[in-house]
């Protein structure tokens, strides 16, 4: 443990501090563009130099590693001199058109140079001009405001695992590029936009959108997969303008996927924004007296009725809906399933992703049973990366995923192989046998009726005999699955589909016969079942509510309101709660504080906000099933339309178009 | 002067063959065995001793770079030799000569180099245009393994040795050494940040030697005459012999080898055929290569040419590149022209060094044109302290030392070009 003295300060630091983070720890701002905590160091910026005694230069402090006995100071004329002339050379061929720039009110450059530049510029000869470059429809390039930080190149280098990034040229005709223009092929790819501390990199959606003091910013979680990511809204107005990430170090550390950051704009497109009322085939506007008065007359002629909740519902929709029906009905008719897809609720292992996410950054043996995280679940697939490129721990697969940004040993593609594993008559047992933490990720792929019990029996099994149960993972999809699990709202014994009434909330997908049926679809998108209910009903997307969603650790995470639902459109519990008293059967809980304290006494199971739940894996029941010689096959997954806001979004449309683009060999017809 | 029987490099010109039957004539490869047999502990004390100081220009003392390898190989962390032969600062070609006239020398050297720091594998770093030096070196590299004195059990010092020669693309900055691991590992070549230091991180992050041509092939020499009497010649800390490369505005532009400190003047009237025009004639001499600065007449008169009387006369040794400029040129074009070369090289990894070689040399052609304010002087100097000791690599020293070398021996010849009538804001539209 070295003591260093900053500025007089004397401070013990640990093995392994740069200079950098010791003079932050002794309180003292150190300006910086290429030094990034999580990439790697360039140390190329050279805006970070301070004065250390014996040194005849300025030393980078990001680079040098703080050792003991140094002595630094930040605040002398030479750190000050040396600042001022990083900085002029920085901007001697920055383009300083900050009033069109979007980066313009958070651009470490402007801050920067206001705190550490030196006087007007002396430059006054032309400025070097750079042509933009294409880099998807995600990232707007200026490469004029380029300053060579490289932050963009280490993190498609080193996180998202796409080499696509790279500088080309040398001097001052370097110049950062996809080598040749074309869109970054990455789910990451615009965190690069949060990365670059000047305008060079901004967002193509959100250009010219809004300036960032005008931005009313809500701290919340994201529903595109079921990790949970922890996210800010910047709305203006009504509008959801962007989404960026929130640092969560258990979870989505400081990145956020593509589909999370740019689905947004399909929050203002494709709503649903006033109840209607199937009359004569044709969906009419209504009142919700009207729509509630209909379903009430329905209810009346059947106790057949079934709830189905969609991928995107709270845990006090999915608890209203469950009440509710049960209430009116006696019916615990709800489930959350779309499709074929198997589980077991006797434990909540059986179904949670029982690794803490941060905790996969300790593992040292991955085994992916059909699962595929670079599209499930993107953030979980960048953990696993990271332990990949800094541990080059083994990823082995049955079933081949395709690209995951780090190598993948396929043991196969059938599933009998972990019959093999099981019996120690596969190498792979070897490997398992000497890891001292593996883990094991199921997919829903494989978790279907008729491979599901298969392989989450025989996993348990494998991993038993290891002693390693806390490695058995199920990679969720949905955001709203585990939350629904845990509420118990699924129905082993019969098809919800079967009911002569069927409420669906945000079930989007699931195929259904209507024939003979009253449909009642609420939700916030329209869809194709919006175009077969007899009543729908307008309900608000995730950044409209206070609601509580779980992740795929089973961790309950708040998200808040940033933004008002359409219309008369309004928050979906408050719609089941209304309805409640129409139907004369009364929920008891008036507000979410009420509804949320009901969800958490009735079910132990859930833990405080943002902890996991206390599951234990030990005692966890494990049936011998037979042999099964089934191959994997991965549903396919259309990574940016998997759900309602996402098919809505026109940006995700064009990512969407421009992978397919990506894709095409050019002899293709 | 030097005397005949104590020049190193006795084929420095070509006259006779580099293959090995006539190396061995002039003393190549003689004794290698016995030398090696004294154990690597014997072999850097004495290259201490011989007080023999890198010849790249940096000047480090060579005995000491080698005692920082690990003394033990670890597994799967084995040791590198690697041999810079990227000679590209303008006014040096002295490793040319020897890769091409006397490659035998550095074939052993590497050898000896490579025993004393536990290396069993070394890669020769050349020069992209150095071709023919190249296909020279192999095909000595050829004879060496036919002979055995490389490969397994080389030359019977039960010392292993693999000889690789890699060509680089003609990047001048490849020739810092970190940049050049970067660029021999396949990336693109820019410096390293140090530390770690190459010794101890290196090549493939393994411990790795870095030497210049000239440092390794006086090796074998210096051990077998005695590090007494290669430290017999030049002054304390600044011993041995030395290959100069005269050139410019000289009669005769010439490499020879003599020992250190010999007085400048010496050098170039008697070795180079004195200055065009007489020794009046004699503007200024960048003495060390490139990126040392220059230093003008009355300096040249008296100056000894080694290491530290050069620092004391703020120029360098450097690769010991001795450019000489008549009073016919014009300085400041000549060094607007220098400053344009290392605005062309600069790798562009480091703020100061790739946007202030742009601007110096914008700087330069225009009070070389006449466009300039006179107050764009002041301006030039703080440019350059801006850029020197800021950068990654020594590159932003060596592109602003001859800006600076200008402004202190020639501001008055630059004061002259410029006015202060002259607004800069005119040529911009």
């Amino acid at each position: 443990m070295p003591k260093v003295k900053v500025d007089g300060v004397e401070i013990e630091v640990e093995n392994g501090t740069t200079v950098l983070q010791a003079c932050e720890i002794a309180g003292k701002e150190i300006p910086r563009f290429c030094y990034h905590e999580r990439l790697s160091i360039a140390g190329n910026c050279r805006m970070c130099l301070v004065e250390m005694e014996r040194s005849p230069k300025p030393v980078a402090s990001c680079a040098m590693p703080a050792a003991e006995g140094q002595v630094i100071f930040t605040n002398t004329e030479m750190v000050k001199k040396a600042r001022e002339g990083v900085m002029e050379f920085l901007l001697i061929n920055h383009p300083l058109d900050c009033p069109i720039c979007d980066q313009g009110g958070e651009c470490d450059l402007q801050d920067q140079s206001v705190n550490y530049g030196g006087r007007s510029s002396r430059y006054e000869l032309n400025k070097r001009s750079v042509k933009e470059k294409y880099m998807g429809p995600l990232i707007k390039t200026q490469m004029n405001r380029c300053i060579h930080c490289t932050r963009c190149i280490r993190f498609a280098e080193e996180i998202a695992g796409v080499p696509d990034l790279g500088a080309i040229n040398r001097g001052e005709n370097m110049e950062i590029t996809t080598f040749l223009e074309k869109t970054v092929d990455s789910e990451l790819s615009a965190n690069v936009i949060d990365l670059c501390p000047v305008g060079a990199l901004t967002s193509k959606p959100y250009a010219f959108e809004a300036r960032p003091w005008e931005l009313t910013k809500t701290e919340t979680i994201d529903v595109m997969d079921a990790v949970g990511s922890n996210i800010r809204v910047d709305t203006k107005g009504w509008d959801v303008k962007r989404i960026l990430p929130r640092i969560n170090e258990d979870i989505n550390e400081e990145w956020i996927s593509d589909k999370t950051r740019y689905a947004c704009d399909g929050l203002s497109s494709n709503r649903i924004d006033q109840p209607y009322i199937k009359k004569e085939g044709k969906l009419i506007p209504c009142s919700w007296e009207e729509a509630f008065l209909k379903i009430s007359e329905e209810f009346k002629k059947t106790a057949n009725i079934g709830g189905l909740v969609g991928d995107l519902v709270d845990l006090e929709t999915i608890f209203s809906l469950k009440n509710l029906l049960s209430s009116v009905s006696g019916s615990e008719s709800v489930d959350f399933r779309q499709k074929d897809f198997y589980i077991d609720p006797s434990h909540p292992s059986n179904y949670l992703f029982n690794t803490p996410i941060a905790e996969i950054d300790d593992a040292d043996l991955f085994l992916l049973v059909g699962a595929n995280p670079r599209l499930e679940a993107t953030m979980i697939n960048s953990r696993i990366r990271k332990n990949f490129v800094s541990k080059k721990t083994e990823v082995f697969s049955i079933g081949n995923p395709g690209d995951q940004t780090y190598k993948i040993n396929l043991l196969g593609d059938n599933l009998s192989i972990l019959k093999d594993i099981e019996a120690e008559t596969n190498s792979f047992a070897d490997k398992i046998k000497k890891s001292k933490r593996p883990i094991f990720i199921i997919g829903e792929s494989v978790l279907n009726s008729k491979q599901g019990k298969f392989v989450l029996e025989t996993s348990k099994n494998i991993l038993k005999k290891y002693n390693a149960l806390s490695g058995l993972n199920t990679l969720h999809r949905n955001a709203s699955s585990v939350g629904a699990l845990m509420l118990g709202a699924y129905n082993t014994n019969q098809d919800v589909l079967k009911n002569e009434i069927l409420y669906l909330i945000g079930a989007d997908e699931v195929e259904i016969d209507n024939k003979n049926k009253f449909i009642i679809y609420q939700g916030s998108h329209g869809s194709k079942n919006t175009k077969i209910a007899d009543v729908v009903l307008p309900g608000a997307a995730y950044t409209e509510k206070d609601s509580l969603y779980v992740n795929l650790e089973g961790r309950v995470q708040a998200a808040y309101k940033a933004s008002f639902p359409p219309g008369d459109a309004k928050e979906d519990w408050k719609i089941l709660r209304a309805l409640s008293d129409v139907l004369k059967k009364p929920l008891k809980f008036n507000t979410i504080e009420q509804l949320r304290s009901k969800i958490f006494e009735s079910f132990s199971i859930f833990p405080e906000i943002n902890q996991l739940p206390k599951v234990k894996t030990e005692n966890l029941s494990i049936a011998s099933v037979d042999t099964l010689d089934s191959k994997v096959q991965f549903t396919s997954i259309d990574y940016y339309q998997t759900n309602e806001i996402a098919r809505s979004s026109k940006t995700m449309m064009e990512c969407k178009t421009a992978r397919e683009q990506l894709a095409k060999t050019g002899t293709d017809d | 002067m030097l005397e005949d029987k104590n020049r190193i490099f006795k084929n420095l010109y070509g006259d006779e063959s580099f293959s090995l039957p006539a190396a061995e004539v002039r003393g190549d490869w003689k004794d290698t065995k016995e030398i090696i047999s004294k154990g690597k502990d014997w072999i850097i004390e004495e290259i201490k001793k011989s007080e023999l100081r890198g010849r790249g220009g940096a000047g480090f003392p060579t005995g000491v770079k080698w005692s920082f390898a690990p003394k033990e190989v670890k597994e799967g962390r084995p040791h590198y030799l690697v041999i810079n032969a990227d000679e590209s600062e303008p006014g040096t070609c002295k490793d040319r000569d020897i890769l091409r006239y006397e490659p035998h020398k550095l074939i052993e050297g590497c050898l000896i180099a490579a025993y004393a720091v536990s290396a069993n594998t070394c890669y020769v770093y050349i020069r992209g245009e150095y071709v023919n030096e190249g296909k020279v070196l192999q095909e000595a590299i050829n004879e060496a393994y036919e002979k055995g004195y490389l490969g397994k059990n080389a030359a019977g010092t039960e010392w292993d040795l693999d000889i690789f020669i890699h060509y680089g693309a003609g990047a001048y900055i490849c020739g810092e050494e970190t940049a050049l691991l970067e660029s021999l590992e396949g990336n693109k070549g820019q410096p390293r940040l140090k530390p770690p230091f190459p010794a101890l991180i290196g090549l493939y992050g393994c411990p790795t030697i870095v030497n210049n041509v000239e440092t390794i092939a006086v090796v074998p020499t210096i051990l077998r005459r005695g590090s007494e009497w290669f430290a017999s010649f030049g002054r304390v800390k600044n011993r041995g012999t030395k290959i100069f490369c005269i050139s410019g505005n000289v009669n005769n532009p010439c490499n020879v080898e003599e020992e250190m400190g010999i007085p400048l003047k010496v050098l170039i009237e008697k070795h180079a055929g004195g200055v065009t025009g007489g020794w009046d004639n004699l503007q200024a001499v960048i003495p060390g290569g490139s990126s040392m600065p220059l230093i003008p007449k009355n300096i040249c008169e008296t100056i000894i040419m080694d290491f530290d009387a050069l620092i004391e006369a703020k120029s360098g040794l450097g690769t010991a590149g001795i450019v000489v400029i008549d009073k016919s040129q014009d300085i400041v074009k000549c060094m607007a022209r220098i400053a344009r070369f290392y605005k062309h090289e600069s790798c562009g990894q480091c703020t100061p060094c790739r946007e202030g070689t742009g601007w110096m040399w914008r700087m330069l052609e225009r009070i070389g044109r006449g466009e300039s304010n006179i107050s764009e002087i002041d301006m030039l100097m703080d440019v350059t302290k801006q850029i020197e000791g800021h950068t990654i690599c020594a590159f932003g020293e060596g592109s602003s030392w001859p800006v600076q070398g200008l402004l202190r021996h020639f501001r008055k010849e630059m004061e002259a070009k410029c006015s202060d009538q002259y607004h800069l804001r005119k040529d911009i539209i």
